[in-house]
């Protein structure tokens, strides 16, 4: 595998977006819809990301990812809880055997604007007080100056820094702009160490898009066929609802495969999306849409 | 950036398993097929003269939908009188009532556009995602765009007068049968001419429909006659005196049989015939969105359309990388009921078709070529092909010269530019072509060279009824769509 990022893979938007909609034309129905449903729940990571967290926020989330929906154990948990780095030891204590992982943004998330020193220093932290997963965030402004290197060693430093840990690379494609952009990027993050591959903080608007995500599994289907290794995607930030999650789940099903269709390899950065689906779920059963109250808001 | 080797790595992804997509069939509930179609003369529906009729087939299962008039001589006869005694007063309308017309037509086709698409599908096999959101739109935006024209047709001639001809026959084939009636009937009627079109004998049914939608717009009497039958119907209207011009889209044999009759005859006529489209992907082209494009250049309905991309030119050095995306890429089509929302792949239109298709398969391997087909299964009834890819290919195959009109792609390598063009000019077609690299200057090289009547670019297999459309060599004689589809139906 070349490790020269000067040139740049052309993508065309026009057909990207071709794809998309051709993908959106899915009818998912019945058993297909419960099954797909259920495994989009089981790949969400359930998101707080606010100054205004507090420890009893974290812990009602993580009571939430455990069990979603009391009362129904057949129900599956999400993928992981994501947090800011000072909450990982509280989220830890609370998820701690209970097979969802805590996984915490780092590396002076969301604009990455720090010394490299100190977003080490940050992973190790959150390594330390237990975090499963690390959500990077790439230095954007060094990327569109053209600095790739600095990219690419920006991401593996933090990769070794990682540990035993899963390094998730965010690209914050709503500030790469180019479809273009959004391949090197991943290119250079997969080639860097990234065992995913995420779009964006939920900061910056857009965050994740259908466009986007499609070109970012295209990439990773490419290094899987260059080198065998199968790199995870997490789309994050406005993924709202389930009919949206679906059309995720048909993308990474026809451009990946059987594969990726599980948390290991694909999640959901959201938090209101857990509710739509669980709603759905109930809806599929019941036959009639719940009132909101009925599920909890965390 | 190179983060791929020049060679495929062979890995291949896996598409089984775990999660599949239950059967979401379209409602068939609210369609009505009649169990017999009689002939669409002079406003009325009338059984045919001999009361012979023959049966249209559902291709997906081999069960006979609906009997339908075959039309002789002698009710070709009645068709051509009814279409000139309707010409006497519909070439004489004021040119916005004739538009009045058309806009009708094209708003009960939106109106009534998910029982047109059931129906091409039932009695064609094409998907029902392709005859509801491609055939049927674009049926009512070829009404659209040519009612626009009926009122401006000196602006569309400035410093010229135009005239209707008189009555076109018109016979189109069983690839698109609503798409071709509407290509052909659309800008005749807007011109002031008359019309007696005959559908192909396998695909009649939305014909008929469609004859029922001009009744209901209150279209005057005799303006459009359908007269449905086989090859002896449209040689008795190619042949009728009373035509003026004949339009017709099918197959080249055909084609040329219908020139050299009309040859030294005042009759004109265009012609819309067969293809074998290159569609050459350069090293530096967008690459898996060349392999949308290759999929949809020749497994859009079947490979049954005459621009098809159903050959492919890949540059050498990427060669192996687009076969491996592209084998994956197949297990991924959906093949099956037609009628199906998620199927990708419908079925093999006729069993003329069917054999013929697999006659060719057949050729391919004697002559040595490499055989790739999707692993995907087939209905037990009906007529299906699975997606089928063919290396090792040489340009004097049969398989690489031939329509074979189905979903049947051929692979060959090219190093230079030139070579690309003299191996993709090296046909007796020319209808269409396809080009796709990043680089513009390129785009406009190749086009400049290619000896096609459409090419695209990033593209394939895009229509769109403001667009001129036909071909070079043996792919035809004339052009049908937008402004240039209007010349055909006018004389100065």
């Amino acid at each position: 595998m070349s490790l020269d990022f000067s040139t740049t893979i052309p993508i065309d938007s026009v057909g990207v977006e071709e794809r998309v909609a051709r993908f959106n034309t899915r009818s998912i129905k019945k058993e297909s819809k419960n099954f797909a449903l259920r495994l989009a729940l089981s790949m969400v990571d359930l998101t707080t990301l606010e100054g205004m967290d507090s420890p009893g926020k974290v812990r009602q989330l993580c009571r939430k990812a455990v069990n979603p929906l009391p009362g129904r154990d057949d129900i599956p948990r999400v993928g992981a809880v994501c947090v800011y780095p000072n909450f990982v030891a509280i989220a830890k204590k609370e998820l701690l055997g209970t097979g969802v992982n805590v996984a915490s943004v780092a590396t002076a998330f969301p604009s990455g604007h720090a010394t490299l020193e100190s977003k080490i220093e940050e992973v190790k932290f959150c390594v330390s007080e237990g975090a499963d997963e690390i959500d990077m965030v790439i230095s954007r402004g060094r990327f569109l100056q053209g600095e790739y290197n600095f990219t690419f060693d920006e991401v593996a430093a933090i990769k070794d820094a990682c540990g035993p840990a899963h390094l998730k690379v965010i690209l914050e494609t709503g500030e790469l702009h180019t479809l273009e952009n959004v391949r090197k990027a991943s290119d250079i993050s997969m080639a860097a160490g990234a065992d995913f591959i995420k779009t964006s903080t939920g900061k910056v608007t857009p965050s994740a898009t259908q466009p986007v995500t499609l070109v970012m599994l295209e990439a990773i289907r490419d290094h899987y066929y260059a080198t065998g290794k199968k790199i995870g995607m997490k789309p994050a930030g406005g993924i709202r609802d389930s009919k949206t999650a679906l059309r995720y789940l048909v993308m990474v099903k026809e451009t990946l495969g059987a594969d990726w269709l599980n948390p290991h390899l694909f999640r959901f950065g959201a938090s209101v999306l857990a509710n739509d689906l669980l709603m759905q779920i109930i809806k599929l059963e019941t036959g009639v849409y719940g009132s909101a109250d009925y599920y909890s808001k965390d | 950036m190179k983060t791929l080797e020049k060679t495929s790595s062979g890995l291949r992804l896996d598409f089984n398993g775990v999660w599949g997509y239950d059967a979401a069939p379209e409602d068939t509930g609210h369609v009505t097929i009649a169990a017999q179609y009689e002939l669409f003369i002079g406003g009325n529906f009338v059984p045919p003269v001999s009361g012979n009729y023959f049966p249209s087939v559902n291709p997906a299962n081999e069960q006979t939908l609906s009997m339908i008039a075959e039309a002789g001589a002698a009710d070709v006869d009645k068709a051509v009188s009814a279409a000139r005694v309707a010409f006497e007063t519909w070439s004489k309308l004021p040119g916005s009532e004739r538009g009045k017309y058309l806009f009708r037509i094209a708003r009960l086709i939106q109106e009534r556009a998910r029982e047109f698409a059931i129906i091409e599908s039932l009695d064609g096999g094409k998907p029902i995602r392709e005859s509801r959101d491609v055939d049927v739109p674009l049926v009512a935006a070829h009404f659209f765009y040519y009612a626009g024209w009926a009122d401006k047709l000196e602006y569309a001639f400035p410093g010229r007068s135009p005239k209707p001809i008189g009555v076109a026959g018109q016979i189109i084939p069983w690839n698109f049968p609503l798409l071709m009636a509407a290509w052909k009937i659309a800008p005749a009627l807007a011109a002031g001419n008359t019309v007696v079109l005959k559908p192909a004998e396998a695909t009649s049914i939305t014909a008929m429909k469609l004859a029922e939608l001009f009744r209901d717009a209150g279209l005057p009497a005799g303006v459009v006659n359908i007269v449905t039958g086989a090859g002896a119907t449209g040689a008795a209207i190619v042949n009728h005196p009373g035509i003026d011009k004949i339009a017709f889209t099918g197959s080249t044999t055909v084609g040329k049989r219908i020139m050299s009759t009309l040859a030294g005859t005042s009759k004109r006529y265009t012609l819309e015939l067969g293809g074998k489209g290159a569609n050459i992907i350069f090293e530096d082209a967008p690459l898996d969105q060349a392999v949308e494009g290759i999929v949809n250049a020749i497994f859009f309905n079947q490979g049954h359309v005459c621009c098809a991309g159903s050959r492919l030119f890949v540059q050498e050095g990427i060669a192996d990388r687009v076969v491996q995306k592209l084998k994956d890429r197949l297990e991924t089509l959906i093949v099956g009921d037609p009628l199906d929302k998620n199927t990708d792949v419908g079925a093999i239109n006729s069993k003329m078709q069917y054999d013929k298709i697999q006659e060719y398969l057949k050729i391919g391997l004697e002559e040595g070529a490499e055989m790739y087909q999707a692993p995907c299964e087939l209905p037990s009834k009906g007529y299906w092909c699975k997606p089928t890819l063919f290396t090792n290919v040489a340009q004097s195959s049969r398989i690489v010269q031939e329509e074979i009109f189905g979903p049947v792609l051929t692979i060959q390598t090219f190093r230079t530019p030139e070579e690309a063009i003299e191996k993709a000019n090296n046909t007796p077609y020319g209808l269409s072509a396809g080009v796709w690299t990043d680089k513009g200057s390129k785009i406009f090289k190749m086009t400049g060279k290619l000896r096609a009547g459409v090419i695209w670019a990033n593209t394939f297999n895009k229509f769109d009824a403001t667009s001129p459309f036909g071909g070079y060599k043996e792919s035809g004689v004339g052009r049908e769509g937008g402004l240039h589809g209007l010349y055909p139906y006018v004389k100065f």
